[in-house]
């Protein structure tokens, strides 16, 4: 009799102090959830400072009589490529893979861009021939105004394949 | 009174020693080809990476206009400066390495058992933190290298499931590597991974000493249980190993400089443009298999398997001795030699093949370059396992087998990353 009196407050005490300690790990998981939490949030708004950047001003690419049917030039000022279909109209392409993002430069021989990283190939209106790139280059819309090839570089487009709309006529 | 005093001075390194480690160890455990202080070897250079990187924090300076020019002031104005630099660079990538070994070491002579699981686990965090730490300072000289390894790694990330590009934006701070990923790895790299090694480091000393010193064979315990005292027998031979150690790594950076390329230009890719070298196995991957598969699938299947390695019933090897006894070390160089070819020969068909024969493949090519392989990999482990069964090989033995396999494998795809692929990724001869 006396030995379980003597026991009872001890089991008590323990349940109390797992109790507690339960108490404490919860807290501290919602202490690492919640600094994880700042943590990302004041990542994010880094990001969306630089999403706020970029002006609609389109990109003036040249004249139209500049670019031959069936060729790609480079466009430096606005790191994209002016492609010009063989039916005489025009496509701006994104310079960067569809992969990951390595920037794909034009091989005028082989008639394709080439990326140097993973070796992805894309035909002159931006269609993946080779994997591992599986989508086509992004592109950008464009505008022909007094002869003039206009490009909206703060606009980008994603797509899943090629279609002869994307291409603007003159 | 006063030789009290002297006593207590005295004894004040010592007693700090004293709390990282035990006050005697197990003389067996201060054999070195049971650890080959592998270990101590990833603190000497963790210590040297702080030392160096505060050093560098008064000379870089983290914006892209002027990251470069900072590097470059570095070796031209005090060549001291350059020193540390290619220290903590060398240092950096040779804790990769001794990390890796120092993994293997404590699997191989099966360190998993008696309360060591937890430290197993907080071992796979150093080693994730060793990994970031070394690819978020691979940005900071604002080159060509650093450029676009970070930008492919980054990229890697927006092919992760419902939240991937939310992901890769997070990191480079917007739609493209810039200077706000710059701002961000810089915080990353100098701020948050070091802070995270000092707590995750001094947990895992901590639960090392808990479970008593290094692992020790079950056997020998009862027939030989000498024990070794700490200061000085222990702590000598950890202070030669170590200075040992950072004394070779100072005299190669004196002689060979850390690489930099040139000033980073987002318009042109070099070619062939490489990620780092710890993480080609996983670029060699992705030019065979779907970036779902890599990025994601294969990932959380070997961070799954190494999480399970201490829990499992059969995959503890017996302890404090190396591969689990006589003849296991020949079963793991098979499995190695095994895994090595299989992964050349494949690499070599699919290149030569198979690829070069497509000349086409749509968005459906996750059947061909993901499904497949997988369901491939799953029968072939399915096979294994029915052999295994009814040869009633040991389990230890398929243990071994298996973790040689995996090994040869991430290592033959790294090396076939680092030195056979060429211009435009095509297979090449290296140094040809």
């Amino acid at each position: 009799m006396e030995a379980g009196v003597e026991h009872q407050p001890d089991k008590e005490g323990r349940n109390r102090r797992s109790f507690l300690n339960r108490l404490w790990a919860l807290l501290g998981m919602i202490a690492c959830l919640e600094a994880g939490w700042l943590g990302t949030s004041l990542l994010r708004s880094r990001k969306n400072r630089s999403l706020h950047a970029p002006s609609t001003e389109p990109i003036d690419a040249g004249a139209v009589e500049a670019f031959k049917p069936g060729s790609v030039t480079p466009i430096p000022r606005g790191q994209f490529y002016l492609s010009r279909l063989e039916d005489g109209s025009f496509l701006a392409l994104s310079k960067t893979c569809t992969h990951l993002g390595c920037s794909v430069p034009w091989d005028d021989k082989q008639q394709k861009f080439i990326c140097p990283c993973h070796g992805s190939t894309f035909d002159k209106t931006g269609e993946p021939l080779t994997a591992p790139a599986l989508r086509p280059l992004d592109y950008y819309p464009l505008r022909i105004e007094n002869g003039m090839v206009k490009v909206f570089t703060s606009r980008v487009q994603s797509r899943s394949s090629f279609e002869p709309e994307q291409a603007v006529g003159i | 009174m006063v030789e009290r005093t002297v006593k207590r001075q005295k004894s004040l390194l010592a007693d700090f020693l004293i709390h990282i480690h035990p006050r005697t160890v197990p003389a067996e455990t201060l054999r070195f080809s049971l650890s080959f202080g592998l270990g101590g070897a990833a603190v000497a250079l963790l210590c040297v990476l702080f030392v160096t990187g505060l050093c560098q924090l008064l000379m870089y300076s983290p914006g892209i206009d002027s990251a470069y020019l900072s590097i470059q002031l570095m070796y031209s104005e005090t060549p001291l400066a350059g020193w540390f630099r290619n220290i903590h660079f060398w240092a950096g990538n040779l804790l990769v390495i001794v990390a890796v070994l120092h993994m293997g070491r404590v699997f191989f002579t099966g360190a998993l058992s008696g309360g060591r699981h937890l430290n197993w686990i907080i071992g796979l965090m150093l080693l994730f933190l060793v990994l970031f730490a070394n690819f978020s300072g691979y940005l900071l000289p604002w080159d060509q290298l650093a450029y676009w390894a970070v930008t492919i790694f980054t990229g890697m990330f927006a092919y992760v499931p419902f939240f991937g590009t939310w992901l890769m934006q997070l990191l480079r701070g917007g739609n493209e590597v810039g200077a706000f990923t710059l701002a961000n790895f810089y915080a990353i790299h100098v701020g948050i991974i070091p802070f995270f090694f000092v707590v995750f480091s001094v947990w895992h000393f901590w639960l090392v000493r808990k479970a008593g010193g290094l692992v020790t064979a079950a056997s020998g315990a009862k027939n030989d249980n000498s024990r070794a005292v700490v200061v000085p027998d222990l702590v000598s031979r950890e202070a030669a190993a170590g200075l040992g150690l950072v004394a070779i790594l100072l005299l190669f950076a004196s002689f060979v400089d850390a690489p930099l390329a040139e000033p980073a230009n987002p318009a042109m890719s070099p070619n062939p443009a490489k990620a780092a070298w710890y993480f080609l196995g996983l670029q060699e991957l992705l030019m065979h298999l779907h970036p779902v598969i890599v990025i994601c699938v294969i990932p959380l299947f070997c961070l799954a398997a190494l999480v399970y390695l201490p829990y499992g019933r059969y995959t503890v090897l017996p302890g404090g001795i190396w591969f689990g006894g006589r003849g296991g070390g020949k079963k793991f160089a098979g499995g190695l030699a095994a895994g090595a070819g299989i992964t050349f020969f494949l690499v070599f068909v699919d290149d030569t093949l198979i690829r070069a024969a497509q000349t086409r493949q749509g968005p459906d090519d996750i059947w061909m370059r993901g499904v497949v392989p997988l369901l491939l990999f799953v029968l072939l482990l399915y096979v294994a396992q029915q052999i295994l069964r009814r040869r009633s090989v040991s389990p230890a033995a398929a243990v071994l087998v298996s973790a040689g396999l995996v090994v040869g494998v991430i290592i033959s795809l790294t090396i076939i990353g680092i030195w056979f692929r060429g211009p435009g990724m095509q297979l090449v001869l290296p140094f040809g």
